[in-house]
């Protein structure tokens, strides 16, 4: 029997990805042009933002508004720990991308280590330095705020703040890896950082009104968003990660014509089939083979929707409406040709399928940026008013199946199908990105992938909405009526 | 070869790039079915242009890129099936050394020793041995930024060393040192074959590959196109061997009979040079010959053909690099 590599215990395992980390560590801490500004930020800058917290307290304090302190000191708390940490992309940045620039990297592909361990040792070493420094700036701000203004932390707010900074040099550093598998150098990986920048700042944007506003609760749901982003990024680290990618990269280049006669391929004749794209083809060969490669995403998506009209009954549950409000009986034809309020469309064929048709765009775009869970979330919207109206009109003495057959279905059943489609194939473009088939690059898979949904947008969703736009403009109401109308 | 010696074993061994350039059916093929065997205690030496696929071979031989088609078996170990056991008995010199400038060398190879899973004592041991052996004892707390050039590639040969590996696989060995480094290297490589160590060495220093070398396999476009011991190459490439005779006299009215005797190439005064098969029976002849016409002979020498004509001639043509 071969004895090999893979037969060592997980604990030296994981002493090899450690020794990684250590050295990777132990050069990081010998370049000044890091050391001097962590250390800036961790035992300098805290105190700047001490200093700014007391005067900010005695100021507001003299105009009675000392909320608007008392919300600015965990702020300041939050932007003392997410400083430093931003250093975690430059240096990821350094080690993924700047080792493979001075060719330092080949020699320890060439070592009998997994791509896991190599992985998994380098996002330590890039985390491990400006996390370290943020605890200890926090903590240096925290112990200052004590000594001069008295005040400590409530121990769920710490530990939302040291739980969101971590995830969010989580983040950084898995970020930084997908961001360096694209490039060669450290130039090329900079600029392509803002697409992690940006996120990052709108995030802390994003959590610091939700500071000020004191929803710190909200933080929470935070965390398990950038959690779900963490794990995702990490996946995509991983499999990115790996020797073959590493070497078989010599430049940067956007391959446009590559990648366009991929993605007509992909369009036309995936596959292997042949013939023009007809509509018997469509129906007979592509869909058929569309939906089944899609058929976890749709499964997936389906649950949502369930778990979408769960969440809207259990809302009407905790939020019912009261007595009298959900009169359906008796209903004129004019109460739908007079509905025009603000955020609904005209109740014209062309308003309603211009509405439908913007949404879904705006689903794939989210979905683009999200891996496709923003294009879920979307999607969950009405389906949660959905369950809440047919529970509301269930608690108004109603059939709640009536209500959906009449109200909903009509239209529904094109509707439906081709958001629920469209969704699944965003949601399988995101996916693509975490997880390429076997034998498929990830530059292939996102291409097919994205080639599907082109084809079944235009050739099947758009002529759904049509339908269901007549459909709801020109029979719903008419079943509607004859249901309930008096 | 005995087959039980061979420790590196190519087979149709091949390598696909995806690539943009016209022409190229989304696929660029980097190294064309190469088939290869070296064996314990043999040098062989991969010559050819740049980008011809010697490094892209080398790497799928150390198992860092997997083939596309074919196989390679690496000290008993399949390439694509057992990859980190592949790796672990090879050591591998890259094309550049590829140090962390900031490490001292001790540290930098007691880190890779590490990875290489040899243990504390013997690392320390193989570290010591090897910075003497190489002329750089005094270096060995050094740190590597402000080694030079050919420190720098001693130290990445000794890092390739480090572990012992049965399989030694060298890109560029020598690049960068001075002529009595050079010799170090290879003395030291000359070692290893004896210790039963097989070896390529890709290289573009065809004196080097000459000395160094049991056999040469030139490589052209991915393919390998000329593989054999430096004599057999020349004889194969160059034709037979070419003889020169330097006579006392003037060789006025002997030539139409001397080319009788031997294929004249060319020839002066006092000088003729010629091809043959079996210099053996030629030789003898032609001095009993010329000795019979009253001409006393000098000398009589093969004219030295080195590796260089070999070389050029099979990637004549070719306009040198292949991108």
């Amino acid at each position: 029997m071969i004895a090999t590599m893979e037969s060592l215990p997980l604990r030296e395992r994981v002493a090899l990805a450690l020794t990684i980390t250590r050295r990777e560590v132990s050069d990081t801490l010998r370049d000044w042009r890091i050391v001097v500004p962590i250390v800036f930020l961790t035992l300098v800058f805290p105190v700047i933002m001490n200093f700014t917290a007391d005067v900010a307290l005695d100021f507001v304090a003299r105009y009675g508004a000392p909320i608007v302190g008392e919300r600015l000191i965990p702020f300041l708390l939050m932007i003392v720990g997410f400083f430093p940490i931003s250093f975690s992309l430059v240096i990821a940045l350094e080690t993924f991308v700047g080792e493979k620039e001075r060719r330092s990297l080949e020699p320890l592909l060439a070592t009998p280590l997994s791509n896991l361990q190599l992985y998994a040792g380098k996002i330590l070493a890039a985390m491990v330095p400006p996390l370290l420094a943020s605890y200890l700036g926090m903590g240096v701000y925290l112990i200052a705020l004590y000594l001069t203004v008295g005040w400590t932390a409530p121990p769920t707010l710490l530990a939302q703040i040291f739980l969101l900074t971590t995830a969010e040099a989580l983040v950084m550093v898995s970020g930084a890896v997908v961001v360096s598998s694209q490039t060669t150098s450290v130039r090329a990986a900079n600029l392509l950082a803002s697409f992690i920048i940006i996120p990052m700042a709108f995030l802390v944007q994003g959590e610091s009104l939700i500071m000020f506003w004191g929803r710190y609760e909200v933080l929470w749901w935070i965390l398990a968003g950038l959690l779900v982003v963490d794990l995702i990024l990490i996946r995509m680290g991983a499999r990115i990660f790996n020797r073959e990618e590493l070497l078989g990269r010599e430049i940067d280049s956007l391959d446009l014509r590559r990648g366009w006669q991929s993605f007509r391929r992909f369009l036309l004749q995936p596959d292997g089939i042949e013939g023009a794209l007809t509509l018997r083809r469509l129906l007979r060969w592509d869909l058929p083979l569309v939906l089944g490669r899609s058929r976890l995403a749709l499964v997936a998506v389906l649950v949502a929707v369930l778990g979408g009209v769960g969440l809207g009954w259990s809302y009407a549950l905790r939020y019912p409406l009261p007595n009298g409000v959900l009169v359906l009986k008796g209903a004129p034809m004019e109460s739908f040709q007079e509905m025009q309020l603000a955020f609904l469309p005209p109740f014209t064929i062309w308003g309603i399928f211009n509405h439908n048709v913007r949404a879904l765009l705006l689903e794939i775009v989210l979905g683009l940026f999200s891996f496709g869970v923003l294009a879920v979330v979307l999607l969950l919207v009405p389906m949660v008013m959905i369950g809440f109206f047919m529970a509301q009109v269930s608690f108004a003495g109603y059939n709640p199946l009536l209500f959906l057959a009449t109200f909903i279905l009509p239209h529904g059943l094109f509707e439906l199908p081709a958001a629920i489609v469209t969704t699944a194939l965003v949601l399988r473009l995101g996916a693509s990105m975490v997880s390429p088939p076997e034998g498929m690059t990830l530059r292939e898979a996102w291409l097919l992938a994205l080639a599907d949904l082109v084809k079944l947008f235009l050739l099947v969703v758009l002529p759904l909405l049509l339908i269901a736009a007549f459909v709801e403009v020109q029979i719903t109401p008419r079943i509607v009526l004859w249901v309930y109308g008096g | 070869m005995a087959e039980n010696d061979v420790l590196i074993r190519a087979e149709q061994l091949t390598k696909r790039f995806p690539s943009s350039e016209r022409g190229t059916d989304g696929f660029f093929t980097a190294v064309d079915g190469v088939n290869l065997r070296v064996a314990a205690g043999e040098v062989l030496a991969l010559l050819g242009p740049n980008g011809a696929g010697k490094t892209t071979t080398v790497r799928m031989l150390a198992a860092i890129l997997m083939p596309t088609a074919g196989r390679a078996e690496v000290a008993g170990f399949d390439v694509a099936r057992y990859p980190r056991e592949v790796r672990r008995r090879v050591g591998l010199l890259t094309e550049m050394p590829g140090l962390y400038l900031r490490m001292r060398a001790a540290d930098y190879l007691d880190f890779f020793g590490r990875l290489y899973g040899v243990p504390p004592a013997q690392r320390w041991e193989r570290i010591e041995t090897l910075m003497a052996r190489f002329g750089m004892a005094e270096a060995l707390h050094g740190r590597l930024g402000e080694f030079s050039k050919g420190m720098r590639q001693k130290l990445a040969l000794i890092r390739a060393m480090l572990h012992d590996p049965p399989v030694l696989l060298l890109d560029e060995p020598t690049s960068a040192m001075d002529p009595y480094s050079a010799k170090l290297v290879r003395d030291s490589i000359a070692s290893l074959r004896s210790q039963r160590r097989a070896i390529i060495v890709c290289t573009h220093n065809l004196t080097e590959a000459e000395m160094l070398a049991d056999r040469i396999a030139i490589i052209r476009r991915g393919r390998i196109v000329a593989l054999g011991t430096p004599s057999e190459l020349k004889r194969q490439l160059l034709g037979p061997p070419l003889m020169e005779v330097r006579v006392a006299q003037p060789l006025d009215g002997l030539l139409p009979r001397a080319s009788e005797l031997v294929q004249v190439e060319s020839w002066g005064s006092t000088w003729l040079r010629y091809r043959t098969e079996d210099p053996r029976q030629t030789n003898p002849r032609l001095v009993r010959w010329l000795t019979g016409q009253g001409v006393e002979v000098v000398t009589l020498s093969e004219v030295p053909r080195n590796l260089e004509s070999v070389y050029l001639r099979v990637v004549e043509g070719m306009g040198g690099e292949e991108g």
